[in-house]
């Protein structure tokens, strides 16, 4: 190294997002070239600019590489069981409306085993935030197959390659009633962050689906390459078409992926839809609860 | 402390256990109720779904009980006191977060309206077929507090007392109903709010740099705050030290798990309820709880009658197990009959107790109906023989 660059301050304090984050817990747990925690670098550059109090900001998670996001943020989190981070997310949301809820999780978790949990809090247009990390297999466990391995994928339990249907996310989520659906990968930082800060101000329930590398599990596999490879491919291979119809967005192995906001509507959420029901049925006789009175009246 | 007002209906009241467990639960200052339908249970959520929009309460039908078990806990975070109530094949699906409950020592209540088992089994049929399964149903090693009660009236007091209880010592509680007791129509008497006890959780509210959310003084039990009092909390079902971060260590896990069992051990005398009769110079003890309790009296009355000198120790909390009192009697007496609606469950625990000292008689039933009188009595003849 020329000795004139040992002049250069290249000393950076703090990376900007520290404050954010439960430093005592770091390092992560994260692998070399996993996108979960560029994800998370949006995400916080997301809360950063949408002005919400953070104090009143809430993420749950529920179990996996991504289900770890919650351990690490520096707000109130809470890291719940395999699946239900959706249930817990709600309870909680309906305990206290004042606080924004945001459920940070992964494929495996939010689509199979909490699949049920998802569809009904999109009908319900429960007040949430669900980020979705889609790395296309179950990356804690060892690369076992999902419900969105794209067929022709290999996964330790699809050694002979996946035959079996992929979920199409926002086409579910659409199609369950999600007044905000958007997918983007972790090339796509800015369109990313913009599109958290969307779902962040949305009411009732929001869904960003996010592709992301497993380099250690599903690209090593597959023969992809590493992180960076992956990313390129995002980079290549992604077309943005903002309002495209969720039914054309399916992924294939490898194939082009559609990224963009697909939904973004209005509809009355279920805080909504439960007041107003109650206040019009019964009037002075309604007694909500004090947290709500005071979110209604904020 | 005592209760909110708003949601008392003092007076005297007609009602079945079902709906006396949900006015239970509501003088208790519960407001938030999360279920999903099921047989004999459902009469308790009904009740709460018409109460709760006077009363300043949040009920959700939810998509299933695992999400029911689950909500509950995201409330409980979120500053309410809540319960979700079930029977067999529900509680069965509750099972991961009763663990949860147990291991974020989260305070909520879970109603189990027993009915025949295994499986769908005998739907609208009364058992204590659960009675293990709520102890020990969930993997892993941790304690609960499980509440049989025997009336209506029992299910609104003893509601109450589950919710205090969690709320002392932030462990689930379970209200182990059956179907009769939950379908039995009694007197149920509602006192005003000022003579009902209510018990809430410790709140911490020191400096927040100092916060460490499961630190605990000498009983154990740690001091909660909620999601958005600026705590930045972090909850996790993973074993954590005493900030709540994860933790994979040996020691980490020996100590926490070790303190989750203490903190009911060392509380278990205060925790622990039987009621008994006639039990001092007794050759034979009953031990009952639940609906069997009202059938163990016709086969006691016959025996006294026929001039044998049976005693009756009722069972109200069943979990923590009063181990010491059971000791003490399997000491004095010649035998012990354990009627119950299952198999032979908490006979274990008699005969555990008992440890050879006496003899130990167990009345089993496979549940649909209650026991017949004569068949306890008959038991009770049966363990006095060669004694």
């Amino acid at each position: 190294m020329p000795e004139e660059l040992y002049d250069i301050e290249t000393t950076i304090p703090s990376n900007p997002i520290e404050e954010f984050l439960r430093m005592d817990r770091m390092p992560h747990i994260w692998c070399p070239g996993c996108g979960i925690g560029t994800t998370v670098n949006c995400f916080v550059r997301a809360l950063q600019t949408s002005g919400l109090d953070l104090d009143k900001v809430a993420v749950v998670s529920g179990i996996g590489c991504t289900g770890r996001v919650a351990g690490y943020m520096n707000l109130d989190s809470f890291h719940t069981t395999h699946g239900r981070a959706i249930p817990f997310a709600t309870g909680l949301k309906l305990a206290n409306p004042e606080l924004k809820v945001v459920v940070y999780s992964g494929d495996g978790d939010l689509t199979a085993i909490g699949g049920n949990h998802f569809i009904h809090a999109a009908r319900r247009n429960m007040d949430l935030t669900v980020i979705l990390i889609n790395n296309m297999i179950y990356g804690m466990t060892g690369g076992q197959a999902a419900p969105t391995t794209p067929v022709g994928a290999t996964a330790s339990t699809t050694p002979h390659g996946n035959f079996e249907e992929t979920f199409n996310l926002p086409f579910l989520a659409e199609s369950c009633g999600a007044v905000y659906v958007a997918r983007w990968t972790a090339h796509h930082v800015r369109h990313l962050t913009k599109s958290i800060k969307e779902a962040l101000a949305k009411k009732g329930f929001s869904f960003v689906e996010i592709l992301a590398p497993c380099p250690t599990l599903y690209s090593r596999r597959n023969k992809l390459g590493d992180g960076l490879d992956q990313m390129e491919f995002y980079r290549d291979n992604s077309e943005i078409k903002n309002g495209a119809d969720t039914k054309t967005v399916t992924l294939d192995f490898q194939g082009k992926i559609t990224v963009g906001k697909f939904v973004d509507k209005e509809r009355p959420t279920y805080i909504e839809a439960m007041n107003q029901h109650y206040q019009k049925k019964y009037g002075e006789r309604y007694v909500p609860s004090d947290e709500m009175r005071k979110h209604f009246h904020a | 402390m005592h209760a909110d007002p708003i949601g008392v209906l003092t007076g005297a009241h007609f009602i079945d256990g079902d709906h006396a467990c949900s006015e239970g639960a509501i003088a208790a200052g519960c407001r938030f109720v999360a279920g999903y339908p099921i047989t004999p249970s459902t009469e308790v959520v009904e009740r709460i779904a018409e109460r709760f929009p006077f009363v300043g309460g949040v009920f959700i039908q939810m998509e299933d009980e695992i999400a029911s078990s689950i909500a509950i806990q995201g409330a409980v975070w979120g500053g309410k006191k809540a319960m979700t109530v079930t029977s067999g094949p529900g509680f069965s699906l509750m099972m991961e977060h009763i663990g949860l409950a147990a291991m974020t020592e989260t305070p909520c209540v879970f109603v189990d309206v027993q009915r025949a088992g295994p499986s769908t089994g005998l739907p609208t049929m009364p058992a204590q077929g659960d009675m293990m399964q709520a102890r020990w149903g969930s993997h892993g090693d941790y304690q609960i507090i499980a509440i049989v009660p025997n009336s209506p009236q029992e299910c609104f007091d003893l509601t109450i007392h589950a919710f205090n209880l969690s709320e002392r010592y932030r462990v689930p509680v379970m209200m182990m109903m059956d179907e009769c007791v939950g379908h039995m129509i009694e007197r149920v008497v509602i006192p005003s709010a000022d003579k009902i006890e209510v018990h809430n959780r410790k709140v911490y509210d020191g400096p927040k740099e100092s916060y460490r959310a499961f630190e605990t003084g000498r009983d154990l039990v740690p001091s909660m705050v909620k999601a958005g009092d600026g705590y930045r909390i972090h909850v996790t079902g993973l074993t954590h030290d005493e900030k709540g971060y994860p933790d994979m260590s040996v020691s980490a896990q020996g100590k926490l798990v070790q303190r989750l069992m203490d903190k009911i051990r060392i509380h278990t005398d205060d925790i622990v309820m039987y009621k008994e009769e006639d039990v001092e110079g007794a050759d034979v003890v009953v031990v009952s709880f639940g609906i069997t309790s009202r059938t163990a009296i016709p086969a006691i009355e016959q025996a006294k009658a026929k001039g044998l000198k049976v005693g009756h120790l009722r069972l109200v909390v069943v979990w923590p197990f009063p181990e010491k009192r059971i000791r003490e009697l399997a000491g004095k007496v010649k035998s012990i009959v354990v009627p119950e609606l299952n198999m032979g469950q908490i006979v274990y625990e008699v005969e555990r107790c008992a440890a050879g000292k006496c003899n130990v008689v167990s009345v089993p039933h496979a549940g649909g109906t209650v026991h017949q009188p004569k068949d306890i009595f008959a038991a009770i003849e049966k363990s006095l023989r060669g004694t």
